[in-house]
């Protein structure tokens, strides 16, 4: 029994003469439990996917159901890290995360919610940064205390957009470690959007690609045959993770590089005669007017060679 | 240890000796000459013959400001004491202007109806001048006896000052990053909650702009205000010197209206800095 169920949802944007279709018919089913990476092109579709989930967005097309029950909007089930942490800059560390956990257990005691806020600081290793501003903390601290907020909440559901995009390779690899332990600790759905196929594989279940917008769709769903403790130096020499990961890049790069679907819009040539260069631009009055050819009377056009 | 900057003290101090000396240089001083006739004369010599110098300023108006709160009589009081009475008018009005300018602001730039509808009215109003208003003040409070004077100068300011809270607010509330409010729904906060958690700390920057600004124009409004209703403050100081001919009084009050200006916009903007510095 599936947990998290998408099916045949689409979702674009603009107005309807200049509309981008991002999404394009994408199913995905998450069992309870189960960690999933998606792994995608930048600007492909990504978070407006993990919206969706969120109930930030909703689809066009299809629908989206968690444990049954057709999202209609934002809710405390589950947590959301944003892909740019989105902390709330005058608020400390422990601030942050009490907002959330005053928001979803407001019947709690004072000392319970203290507990919950000072628990999930220590599970992130911030208990020194606690009273600090997020401006006083580097991105990877963020990020965590980012997680931390999701996890205070106890949702039902993990969503994490690229949580260590913004890292550099080093830090990248000790956090991806922390979150992952973290993660499967809490034994929590999660669905992790990334750009890197070693980190999904790394971190996840199953790992599906996405293709290539716009028209984004998911690929084939890549079941992650490592154990659960999985270690990253020793990981690289793996031949079942070489395999994997070229399989994953493979249809990144094959079908997925191609959009699924072609947009056709009505293209109008701008009305605007370009400037000829062999004229000597006057120093005095820079450069010429743009000239309409609608506003030329006549036109000649000199085809000897 | 902080390093000096000799140049941060000494330019401005150049920077007002010359113009000390351009202001001497250019004003009018008494000459007594001694007639034919035995009697004598005094006359005015000088390129602006009746703009008082700046010793001349001095010497006259010394009583004023060397007992700056000193009450010698209701119209011959320290400047400071002026000053005092006009800063607790101005901070009444103020503070009406603050009370209603900060919400409508949040209204105009929560709802873009209310925008669209109270924008062009607004904007119409802001340019009216405190001369303008004040007649339409007393007017409006002329029957409410001994207080109708102070009424109609707090309108005045009031009215006068509110705009730019107002607008900078609104400013501030339709520049809040979709990124905090996506926080606040994902974390379902109530209206109240994301108001007050969310909306007003990330407005505060701009707000005080705002407030800012208004204190500026509450200042410069006390001076018409008073003179229009007579209430005892600098500017009805200046209007009844005056009107008494003692121009080098004139000159004090301008100059302290000026400095108090200054002083009020420095500590606003001190404020103003530490909220930025937040976000
Ligand atoms: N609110 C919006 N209005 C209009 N277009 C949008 C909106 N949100 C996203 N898009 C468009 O949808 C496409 C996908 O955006 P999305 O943010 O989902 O990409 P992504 O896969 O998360 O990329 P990245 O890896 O860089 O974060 C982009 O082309 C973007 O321009
Ligand atoms: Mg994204």
């Amino acid at each position: 029994m599936s947990f998290l169920v998408l099916q045949q949802v689409s979702k674009g944007f603009g107005p309807p003469e200049a509309r981008r279709e991002v999404l394009c018919g994408v199913d995905l089913s998450v069992k309870q439990g189960e960690i999933v990476a998606i792994v995608g092109y930048s600007g492909a579709g990504k978070s407006t996917l993990l919206h969706l989930v969120s109930g930030l967005l909703k689809p066009d097309a299809g629908f989206v159901t968690l444990g049954g029950r057709v999202i209609e909007g934002p809710g405390t089930d589950r947590g959301v890290v944003f892909q740019n942490y989105s902390l709330l800059p005058w608020m400390t560390v422990a601030e942050n995360i009490r907002l959330a956990v005053d928001s979803v257990f407001p019947d709690w005691t004072e000392e319970r919610r203290s507990e919950q806020v000072d628990r999930h600081i220590d599970l992130v290793n911030l208990t020194h940064a606690r009273d600090r501003r997020p401006s006083e903390l580097s991105g990877g601290m963020r990020q965590r205390v980012s997680v931390a907020r999701a996890l205070a909440m106890d949702p039902q559901i993990l969503l994490l957009d690229e949580p260590l995009g913004a890292l550099d390779a080093l830090t990248r690899g000790t956090l991806q470690e922390e979150i992952s332990r973290i993660c499967r600790a809490s034994g929590k759905t999660v669905v992790l959007i990334t750009n890197d196929p070693d980190e999904g594989i790394l971190m996840a279940d199953r790992i599906l690609p996405m293709s290539a917008g716009p028209g984004a769709i998911l690929g084939p769903s890549f079941p992650v045959v490592l154990g659960p403790t999985r270690d990253r130096r020793a990981l690289n020499q793996d031949p079942r993770f070489k395999a994997l990961r070229a399989e994953v890049v493979a249809w990144l790069l094959g079908p997925g590089a191609r959009p699924a679907v072609s947009v056709s819009r009505k293209l109008t040539l701008p009305d605007l005669e370009p400037e000829d260069l062999e004229i000597p631009r006057p120093l005095i009055g820079g450069r010429r007017r743009p000239r309409r050819r609608s506003e030329e009377r006549r036109e000649t056009v000199d085809l000897t060679p | 240890m902080k390093k000096i900057h000799w140049d941060a003290v000494l330019m401005p101090l150049v920077g007002v000796t010359l113009t000390l000396l351009a202001w001497q240089m250019i004003s009018g001083r008494t000459v007594i000459r001694n007639l034919a006739d035995g009697t004598v004369e005094e006359v005015r010599l000088g390129w602006v013959q009746d703009l008082p110098g700046p010793l001349q300023t001095w010497e006259k108006t010394r009583k004023y400001v060397v007992e700056p709160f000193a009450k010698r009589e209701e119209l011959d009081q320290g400047i400071l004491r002026f000053t005092w009475y006009s800063l607790v008018i101005v901070a009444k009005g103020y503070a009406i202007a603050l009370i209603l300018g900060t919400p409508l602001g949040f209204l105009l730039g929560l709802s873009s109806t209310f925008s669209k509808m109270f924008d062009p009215i607004i904007q119409v109003l802001r340019p009216v001048s405190p001369l303008a208003w004040m007649p339409l003040g007393v007017v409006l409070f002329a029957n409410s006896g001994k207080s109708a004077n102070e009424l109609a100068a707090l309108f005045t300011i009031a009215v006068c000052a509110m705009w730019p809270t107002v607008l900078n607010t609104a400013v501030g509330v339709r520049a809040i990053p979709q990124d905090y409010l996506n926080v606040a729904r994902v974390l379902k906060l109530s209206r109240t909650q994301t108001l007050l958690k969310i909306m007003i700390p990330a407005t505060l920057p701009y707000m005080f702009t705002g407030y800012r600004l208004s204190l500026g124009i509450a200042w410069l409004v006390i001076v018409a205000v008073e003179m229009l209703t007579g209430r005892i403050g600098i500017g009805n100081f200046l209007w009844n010197e005056y009107n008494n001919g003692l121009y080098t009084s004139i000159v004090l009050c301008i100059v302290t209206i000026g400095l108090v200006g200054f002083s009020l916009d420095r500590a606003m903007s001190l404020l103003e800095r530490r909220f930025k510095s937040i976000l």
